[in-house]
């Protein structure tokens, strides 16, 4: 299964939709969406990843990237992940350096 | 015009179908490029070197590429690979020379053999997950990136004076079902114990192994219980640069290196530091008779201490014995310490058996040995913890005279005897026990108390609930017929060896401990305790668990509950310890009054005030910290007073007279039953007769002045 990546930025919000899976070889699409948005210096990024069904280390250095890139007064929101990437975020750590909400914009 | 592509990264040669390009010498390893990978690895008496890459977890390589002649610079290989995927590529090395055992050389090149410097290794990535046997290339070296998100972390550079160190095992942490984890055994569980870490008070874990090594090496079947006997404590290094897979819950994933970065990030977060017991003095190839995995096949004269015969010095215990005082063999070290102080912000390194790194080619101790003087005045490693395991297999025992070069820390063995001796009611420990409190003046003249890493137990040997508790070793489990492991443990089960209904022998057990532990706490220097001490850990009388993969090793949550007051008392005393300077100098006691209080700054006592009792056959032992010579007289303390009295009986002490104004409040005593046996810091009740103190047998009191 391949990864498909739509973004868009309004209003100073990036938001990237990720469908599908993010391994080593499609990682680079990924990338390159984010680089895109980057040009755009958003105040905040958010991940749609409902229809993500799997990121290899590869994806979590993509979020990795888009953070340092963006700084981190930037704040990266990733939307409704699946339990599997969940778990790989917060083994590696990465949960603390993202927020993970359950719809954007957050609500509550 | 602007040039956008680097021209000293273009493909100048292409070998069957992949693009290449002359390496770069440094650094050793397997470096990303722009566009490829630089692979350098160095052999002085190979005759030619073939690269070998693999798909991540093919069983065939997917290419292997001979290193051209003009690749080679001095005994360097060095070569780019463009448009490699850094993420699905494993790479070895063949290495082409002779094989001569008697000139030292082992080239053998059917092997594929692992790069020495690899940032990870795949092949063991799930613990305990049987490994494919006829792989042709079972230890995988591979790339990592080193992009992770440490945010301003850090290492923490906290005084080491102000230490108290744990340490642990990390499988054994939380393998046990009762730790209530999500991840059982793995650096992701230890995270999730961070809260108990932080309850507990110590401000740093030393962790066992982690390098990777192979759980399977030299595993076995117990001869009569047909139990699988593995390489679980994992002194016995495959790669030094990699961090164990197996103990990663997403090391299935290859992401151990992240998991174990974060892992880090969350001790510092919390004012943790970590240490790491690092195995520079052999490797996991054995002896002669072992498997060529990497060292052995790449330079074996090189990395080895060799007989005249080409046969494999033994100082380590374990078949071979690096060569560390080798230029190059040096070089990987300090690389090494390097890359996991700057790289994963390591705060301290243990030296297993580090004797062995002040031995010349030939064995013989050195009196100035490079390594050492390297590591010492490193600037990379110039705040991190250096401390030395100071003997080794080979009969070397350095405690006290181990090459220190200012910065050197010991695990000071001469103090664990001399506690558990005076424990037990050896006589003539008196005058030892004084030295040992005051941070080993005797041994450490020169270089201070903070050379000393003081500790009762550690993993090997007995545990401090066992040290009470079993006569003998019992390590019948280990299927050595029970000759292994020391016999010389200064240990004593008050009548009854190993578990007991006895509820008089189990509360002196409990009372050792705790007055073990108050010792250990109220010494100069810096304290280690062993993982699970504070909750009453038994091996049930083994004192040599190194291949136990079962509940000899996990520490058993529900001790807890069962040993509350073991808990309870041990957080109080490291508590106590950290709130009070006065237990944690860095300049050995002057042995007068310097600050004009009218005491000096530790003055010994008896049953009668001011006067000891140093004879051969006194079984007591007092001294007071005069609180206003803590830190040199430059901070104000409380006074402490400690009292031990290993009789059988109690004893009236005499207390010191305390500067007109103050008075003495109790803060531990270890005969009373919890929750009496220790109070609230800072609301300890006064004392209702402050002249004198009935210590209870086999007890130690702390009392405060204020």
């Amino acid at each position: 299964m391949g990864l498909q990546v739509m973004s868009e930025v309004t209003q100073g919000i990036a938001k990237v939709t990720l469908i599908g899976e993010v391994d080593s070889a499609s990682a680079v699409i990924f990338k390159d969406e984010v680089d895109k948005v980057a040009l755009q210096s958003p105040k905040e990024i958010v991940f749609f990843m409902k229809d993500l069904n799997f990121m290899s280390s590869a994806g979590l250095r993509v979020i990795v990237f888009a953070k340092q890139k963006l700084g981190s007064e930037v704040p990266i929101y990733i939307v409704n992940p699946q339990e599997g990437i969940i778990d790989t975020l917060q083994k590696t750590g990465l949960h603390h350096s993202v927020f993970i909400v359950d719809s954007y914009p957050v609500t509550g | 015009m602007i040039i956008d592509e680097r021209i000293d990264y273009y493909p100048t040669h292409v070998s069957q179908g992949f693009k290449l390009r002359r390496g770069r010498p440094i650094p050793f390893g397997a470096t990303m490029v722009p566009n490829g990978v630089n692979f350098s690895i160095y052999s002085s008496a190979s005759t030619s070197c073939t690269l070998v890459l693999f798909e991540r977890g093919a069983s065939e390589p997917m290419v292997e590429i001979p290193f051209p002649e003009e690749f080679r610079i001095g005994n360097v290989y060095c070569i780019i690979v463009f448009d490699l995927d850094y993420e699905r590529i494993e790479y070895g090395y063949r290495m082409d020379g002779p094989f001569d055992p008697k000139t030292g050389h082992r080239f053998d090149k059917t092997k594929i053999l692992s790069d020495p410097y690899a940032k990870a290794l795949g092949g063991r990535n799930t613990w305990m997950k049987p490994p494919n046997w006829d792989d042709i290339y079972p230890y995988r070296s591979r790339l990592v990136f080193e992009d992770f998100d440490w945010e301003n972390d850090c290492p923490l550079e906290i005084p080491i004076e102000d230490l108290v160190i744990y340490e642990m095992h990390v499988r054994s942490f939380t393998r046990h079902p009762s730790s209530g984890v999500k991840n059982p055994g793995t650096f992701s569980a230890v995270r999730e114990k961070i809260p108990y870490l932080k309850e507990l008070g110590v401000n740093c874990i030393e962790l066992m192994p982690i390098y990777e090594f192979d759980e399977w090496e030299n595993s076995r079947r117990h001869p009569e219980t047909g139990e699988l006997l593995v390489n679980y404590w994992g002194y016995s290094t495959v790669n030094f640069f990699s961090p164990k897979a197996g103990y990663a819950a997403t090391g299935k994933f290859g992401m151990q290196v992240d998991e174990f970065k974060t892992l880090v990030k969350e001790l510092h977060g919390n004012g943790i530091e970590i240490f790491l017991d690092v195995v520079f003095n052999h490797t996991a190839e054995g002896d002669h008779r072992g498997h060529t995995i990497s060292f052995r096949g790449i330079d074996n004269k090189t990395y080895y201490m060799l007989t005249p015969e080409g046969y494999y010095f033994n100082f380590s215990g374990t078949g071979n014995t690096l060569n560390c005082n080798n230029p190059i063999v040096r070089n990987m070290v300090l690389d090494c310490l390097r890359y996991w102080a700057s790289e994963y912000h390591i705060d301290g390194f243990r030296f297993d058996l580090a004797s062995i790194l002040g031995r010349d080619p030939f064995g013989y101790p050195l009196s100035n040995p490079p390594l050492l003087e390297s590591l010492a005045h490193d600037p990379i490693l110039a705040k991190c913890k250096l401390i030395a395991e100071a003997w080794d297999a080979g009969g070397l025992y350095q405690v006290g005279s181990f090459p220190a070069y200012g910065r050197w820390a010991e695990w000071n063995g001469k103090y664990r005897d001399a506690v558990r001796k005076f424990l037990k009611g050896d006589l003539g420990m008196i005058g030892k026990i004084s030295q040992r409190i005051q941070g080993s003046p005797d041994l450490y003249c020169y270089r201070g108390p903070t050379a000393s890493i003081n500790f009762i137990t550690c993993h090997d040997g007995f545990t401090l609930y066992d040290l009470f508790s079993y006569n003998y070793k019992h390590n019948e489990a280990n299927g050595e017929n029970n000759n292994d492991g020391s016999n010389d443990n200064n240990s004593w089960n008050f009548g009854w060896e190993g578990e007991t209904g006895d509820p008089e022998i189990n509360s002196l057990r409990h009372r050792q401990i705790k007055n073990a532990l108050t010792i250990l706490m109220m010494s100069q220097g810096v304290p280690m305790i062993l993982m699970g001490d504070e909750m009453g850990r038994t091996q049930h009388g083994n004192n040599n668990a190194y291949c136990h993969d079962n509940e000899i090793n996990w520490m058993d949550w529900n001790l807890l509950g069962k040993n509350t007051d073991l808990f309870h008392y041990t957080k109080k005393i490291i508590h106590f310890r950290l709130v009070h300077p006065v237990l944690r100098i860095c300049y050995h006691f002057q042995n007068c009054d310097y600050v004009g209080s009218g005491y000096p700054d530790i003055s010994f006592h008896g049953t009668k005030a001011w006067h000891a009792d140093w004879s051969g056959t006194s079984l007591v032992f007092a001294f007071l910290l005069c609180g206003k010579h803590a830190k040199q007289g430059t901070i104000n303390d409380d006074y402490i007073y400690v009292a031990m009295n290993m009789y059988w009986d109690a004893l009236n002490f005499e207390l010191p007279r305390l500067p007109e104004g103050m008075r003495w409040h109790v803060f531990a005593n270890t005969s009373m039953p919890p929750p009496e046996d220790i109070n609230e810091i800072g609301k300890e009740p006064v004392l209702e007769n402050q002249y004198n103190f009935l210590v209870g047998p086999r007890s130690v009191i702390v009392i405060v002045g204020r």
